[in-house]
């Protein structure tokens, strides 16, 4: 079975490491916060200005002032500091931040990856995507490995404009956990019940089978 | 508004000198720590042919949204457009045009601009359309792309407190690009919720120092929620 958003969120968490600043990106990457291994101690990063990001207010507490980077009104939380915006992306930007999660439209064999501008569609803007990926040395990109349609988002090369170029390492998708490494995915994980066979026909670009893919457990 | 009292009373004062064709640079990030009152007055002033350079263009009918409604931005500088159907449709007619921006090269672009800096070397869009026709220069293996500063005209601010010196502070994320775009207009006007008396504010806990500023009105603010998300279970009724 393809994990479900839940179960995605659950594996990215497990990348978690106490001490961790991380940025979690709009999407999936949010439900990440819901899944923080017990013992762990990290601080979320909101870019628009916010370092120890909390849960979301109550009627009591809600605040205009008080907003996260997907524009929703949240907390701060015990060690948290405000600033900002230049100092928010100096600390992307300079490679403070241990850990990004993002989502994507592609990405390819060589790190490359699309997740803002289809042509033809309108275009809002990349907000601080471009900078995030660019920035950081910890990525780890979540999607579907495959569109509705079955066509693979795991490219030899994006088709579509890039957010960022050879700045990708790990890809988690509903299917499998991969790094990229010289020019291929690695297959590391198969979700439970998926096949390799499976990843490997929803995978376009070079994939990588090891002796040792494990099968991920929830 | 006399030497360094930078206080106005009307709005008319505090944006006296703005015109046709100028560059603004305004605060604020979603609705979140706009100057919304400063915004709802160049609508009354009817400037045309504006750039404005924000990080988003406000909701339909409120923030900068209110400018798109007689056409008066013909240039948006922005990292995140599209929460209101205007924008989109006249973008489409081609009667606005749009630079996309990433959001810390934005940030940036107006700091550097505010601290005299031309321009600076960021991997940020590196191979992609953001870097088209824009210097391209490797330092230690790595790939940088050359942007140039902002600055503007005018900085149209929301602060929190100030006092009669133009020292501001903010309160919470209503920070966000406030400082910046404070250092980069070469009239800034803030408006404030409170402005304080001196001696008020601790000096060591300043954001935007005086210097940066030129004028400096106390307003009411509606600050309007974008995305209003309470905690689960958190309605009013489990408050009880």
């Amino acid at each position: 079975m393809a994990l479900t958003r839940e179960q995605m969120a659950q594996r990215v968490a497990r990348e978690l490491q106490d001490g961790y600043y991380v940025n979690l990106g709009i999407g999936i990457p949010t439900l990440v916060a819901n899944y923080v291994p017990a013992g762990i101690d990290v601080m979320l990063q909101s870019e628009n200005g916010l370092l120890g990001m909390g849960e979301f207010p109550t009627e009591a507490t809600v605040d205009a002032d008080m907003i996260n980077a997907g524009k929703q009104t949240v907390t701060a939380r015990v060690g948290a500091s405000i600033f900002d915006s230049a100092t928010s992306f100096a600390m992307i930007r300079g490679g403070h931040v241990d850990l990004t999660v993002l989502g994507a439209f592609e990405v390819d064999v060589r790190g490359n990856i699309a997740s803002w501008m289809i042509p033809g569609k309108l275009v809002k803007g990349m907000g601080g995507a471009m900078d995030l990926v660019a920035g950081a040395e910890n990525i780890i990109v979540v999607m579907t490995h495959a569109s509705k349609d079955g066509e693979s988002k795991l490219l030899p090369a994006c088709t579509l404009p890039l957010t960022g170029a050879g700045c990708i390492r790990k890809v988690l998708t509903d299917l499998a956990w991969l790094e990229i490494i010289d020019g291929a995915f690695v297959l590391r994980e198969r979700a439970p019940g998926v096949s390799i066979e499976e990843i490997r026909a929803k995978t376009a670009g070079k994939l990588v089978v090891p002796e040792d893919v494990v099968e991920m457990t929830f | 508004m006399a030497g360094l009292d930078k206080r106005v009373y009307s709005y008319e004062q505090a944006l006296a000198g703005l015109a046709d064709g100028m560059t603004v640079l305004a605060g604020g990030f979603g609705l979140c720590g706009i100057p919304e009152n400063l915004i709802a007055h160049i609508r009354t002033l009817g400037v045309r042919g504006l750039t404005v350079v924000s990080n988003n263009c406000g909701v339909d009918g409120f923030g900068l949204g209110v400018l798109l409604e007689d056409r008066q931005i013909r240039k948006m500088v922005a990292s995140y457009v599209g929460e209101n159907a205007l924008f989109e449709r006249q973008l489409l007619s081609g009667e606005l045009e749009v630079e996309l921006t990433p959001q810390g090269t934005l940030a940036e672009k107006l700091r550097a601009g505010g601290a005299g800096i031309p321009a600076f070397y960021t991997a940020t869009g590196y191979g992609t359309p953001v870097a088209e026709g824009k210097e391209v220069r490797e330092f230690n293996g790595r790939h940088y792309v050359l942007e140039q500063a902002i600055t503007g005209d005018f900085a149209i601010v929301k602060g929190w407190k100030a006092d009669h010196f133009g020292n501001v502070i903010y309160r919470h994320t209503a920070q966000n690009f406030n400082p910046l775009a404070a250092s980069a207009g070469r009239i800034t006007v803030v408006e404030v919720e409170e402005i304080v008396e001196p001696g008020e504010l601790p000096p060591s806990q300043i954001h935007t120092p005086g210097i940066f500023v030129d004028r400096v009105i106390q307003g009411h603010f509606e600050k309007r929620i974008e995305k209003r998300t309470l905690k689960p279970n958190a309605h009013p009724a489990a408050q009880a």
